[in-house]
């Protein structure tokens, strides 16, 4: 299957090895994968923010790059539902209504694509140690992503996923709300970090690098030694 | 304007940091948890339910006018006076009004959020009259002269502890830890405002259009009290709060306490349809319904978030929110707080003064997802932000974003940006977490991950010159 990948911008600036893991795992499932150059940013900041004229500049950009497109794969369920979600309705009233209505079921998060897409649970990794699994808030609510990553994680071999207590709760990053409010944001974060702590788990993973952005940021400051990574980074371990 | 905003965030900033405050409500919220998704599973299909509820306020939010005017028409025949204020001015004035006419000194109220909203308390002390919150939360958070901190929990903030104390100080009683005998305490006392009351005021949960009743549910029998033991009654209800048909409660009731509380059904259930009839033995002599905007009609002019006047008020949405949670429900200054409240005071209250509390959100979208009445609020929460950065922008991000989209629309103008922040990240080290740090925000309680040497996009780009070498493309 032809497969084109979309690598949010700030996957592509800092967590770059999370792309070269979702390359690594869907090759070995024999996709063909491209990656169409020029994506930038899928224009998040500005839309959640309310300057919607902004975002709708840089969505516009997104909508020709992914064009030609058949099926696209998104690394972050945030920057996915954007696209999938948002495009739609930020497109309301305008002359690319339907180029967004045309691009948004060609979006897949990543843990979506595997499951429901290619049909495959068992994409042969091997990670030894304990995890636990984050949910991220787009992911699971704007697409109803829940199940997926938690299978994918039960077939990779030497691992033992343990769910902690707020496994969908927010961890507080939230996109500019962390910086706008950061001491709700802290907060949040604590808890989240109290509740994955609990768990006693040598990894947090979650298929949102935004989330771990955040729960990293705060597992660091506090000297935990907790790592955190992308279910790809899993997966693409053998 | 400002101060709205700058009052929520020092209180966010305060409570946040109150690990006491953390623990409390994260304990408070713990039992209802596990009740509320008992009671829940105890549906056949809880989302078929709520579907079913989005639905019929749906159909009543959408024919407001005329299921008003059946409602309206239903209780005046028998014998009720029927007021509708546009403002909370002139709820107020009527209520006076009523109070002045009848001689009225002392009032009894059980839990009303919309006499809150139009601080109704406050222009009858002022008349003269002195009021007697009846339901217990409401009682506490009176003696304190506090808000309620949430709008169905009021005292949920404080202990057994505090609130022993809190009636030691206030009525004298001796200290104890146990709750049956603190409501004892509060029993006493007011059984006597039930009697001593000249006017009973309640609020309402729903608005009956087909037969002309108001609907209370409650678990102390306060309300109950209030409304049949003094000679007046007065009701006051958002306009809102219409359901078209008697058997709708079979629905509304149920769910309102099993979101709401975490019960099957709250203990005591009633219906109010006018004054006492002839030859009936009990019941006030006068039944007054005031029937407020506020406006609300102008939210249900707004078709994108009409659906926020379904809100059955069961503070499901608050129980749910990690900013609810954290920040407390004081430090919203509104009447109605988490998620809804964020919703709906900016329409109520004006959109500039309050559209900090649709920002104050990580958009998680629980409120939405447990919304028994199916509100789309967080998304609500980004089309107040909409509303409001199109009304009114602010210069340094309308800068800032100008800024992005010109770099977001050049992909080689945002590969030189973000080599450059590589490049000056080292930089950063020298200032992280100081107030010297751009990135203070974010860096006073988190570390902030360095850029990596070498992009995605430049990863993909040495692999696909590599493939094409191996494959020996000219």
């Amino acid at each position: 299957m032809k497969v084109s990948l979309f690598i949010p911008c700030f996957i592509d600036q800092i967590y770059p090895h999370v792309g070269i893991s979702i390359v690594k795992v869907l090759e070995r499932l024999g996709c063909e994968v491209d990656y169409p150059e020029g994506q930038t940013c899928c224009g998040q900041p500005a839309f959640n923010s309310g300057y919607w004229d902004e975002a709708r500049k840089t969505a516009e950009h997104s909508l020709d790059v992914f064009a030609k497109s058949d099926v696209i794969v998104s690394a972050s369920g945030s920057c996915g539902a954007m696209m999938k979600v948002f495009y739609p309705e930020l497109f309301q009233n305008t002359t690319r209504h339907f180029d967004a209505l045309k691009l948004a079921p060609k979006i897949y998060e990543f843990s979506d694509f595997l499951v429901n897409k290619l049909g495959v649970t068992d994409v042969g990794a091997r990670f030894d140690g304990t995890v636990t699994f984050h949910d991220g808030c787009h992911g699971l609510r704007e697409l109803g992503i829940e199940s997926q990553p938690r299978e994918l994680l039960k077939h990779v071999r030497g691992l033992t996923l343990i769910e902690m207590k707020e496994a969908k709760t927010c961890c507080g990053f939230g996109g500019t709300f962390s910086v706008k409010f950061p001491a709700i944001s802290t907060a949040m974060g604590e808890v989240k970090c109290a509740s994955l702590l609990e768990t006693g788990a040598d990894v947090v993973v979650s298929n949102d690098s935004s989330c771990l952005m955040q729960i990293q940021g705060m597992l660091q400051r506090q000297g935990k030694p907790t790592r955190c990574l992308h279910l790809a980074e899993i997966l693409a371990q053998t | 304007m400002i101060t709205f905003a700058k009052d929520f965030k020092s209180a966010a900033d305060r409570v946040t940091k109150d690990l006491r405050h953390r623990g409390l409500i994260q304990r408070a919220l713990h039992s209802y948890e596990v009740k509320r998704d008992e009671f829940k599973g105890r549906y056949q299909n809880w989302n078929e339910a709520r579907q079913a509820a989005s639905e019929i306020k749906w159909e009543a939010i959408n024919h407001l006018d005329k299921y008003l005017q059946e409602f309206i028409a239903k209780l005046e025949a028998r014998g009720t006076r029927v007021y509708v204020a546009g403002t909370g001015e002139q709820a107020r004035d009527y209520i006076l009004g009523v109070a002045k006419e009848n001689n009225v000194r002392t009032i009894i109220k059980s839990k009303s959020m919309t006499a809150e909203e139009i601080d109704l308390n406050e222009a009858l002390e002022h008349a003269g009259c002195t009021v007697f919150e009846s339901d217990l939360g409401e009682y506490i958070v009176q003696l304190r002269h506090e808000k309620p901190y949430h709008l169905v929990f009021p005292a949920m903030h404080l202990t057994r502890e505090e609130i022993s104390d809190l009636f030691q100080k206030e009525l004298g009683s001796e200290p104890t830890n146990s709750p049956e005998e603190l409501t004892m305490i509060a029993r006493r006392v007011m059984r006597q405002n039930y009697c001593r009351a000249d006017m009973g005021i309640s609020g309402a949960n729903f608005a009956v259009a087909e037969t002309g009743m108001i609907s209370i549910t409650e678990n102390e029998g306060n309300a109950r009290l209030t409304t049949a033991l003094p000679k007046i009654h007065v009701a006051i209800l958002g306009i809102e709060k219409i359901v078209p048909h008697l058997e709708d409660l079979a629905l509304f009731l149920p769910m309102l306490a099993t979101a709401g509380a975490g019960q099957p059904l709250t203990c005591y259930n009633s219906l109010f349809s006018g004054p006492r009839q002839p030859g009936e033995v009990d019941g006030p002599e006068q039944f007054h319904v005031v029937l407020l905007d506020n406006r609300r009609t102008e939210l249900l002019a707004d078709a994108e978030q009409r659906d926020s006047l379904h809100c059955i008020r069961c503070g499901a949405c608050l129980n749910v929110c990690p900013i609810f949670k954290n920040v407390g429900g004081h430090s919203y200054g509104t009447t109605y707080q988490g998620p809804i409240g964020s919703v709906i005071t900016p329409h109520l209250r004006g959109l500039q003064n309050w559209k900090h509390l649709s920002s104050a959100s990580s958009l998680c979208g629980a409120c939405t997802e447990t919304c028994p009445v199916g509100i789309d609020l967080h998304h609500h929460l980004l089309h107040n932000r909409r509303n409001a950065m199109h009304e009114k922008p602010l210069w340094w991000e309308k800068i800032a974003y100008a800024g992005f989209v010109f770099v977001m629309r050049r992909p080689t103008l945002y590969r030189i940006a973000g080599k450059l922040g590589a490049l000056f990240f080292p930089l950063h080290k020298l200032v992280n977490g100081t107030p010297l740090d751009p990135l203070r925000s974010w860096t006073k309680t988190r570390e902030f991950p360095a850029p990596a040497h070498e992009s995605f996009s430049e990863y993909w780009r040495k692999k696909k010159s590599a493939k094409e070498v191996n494959r020996g493309t000219p």
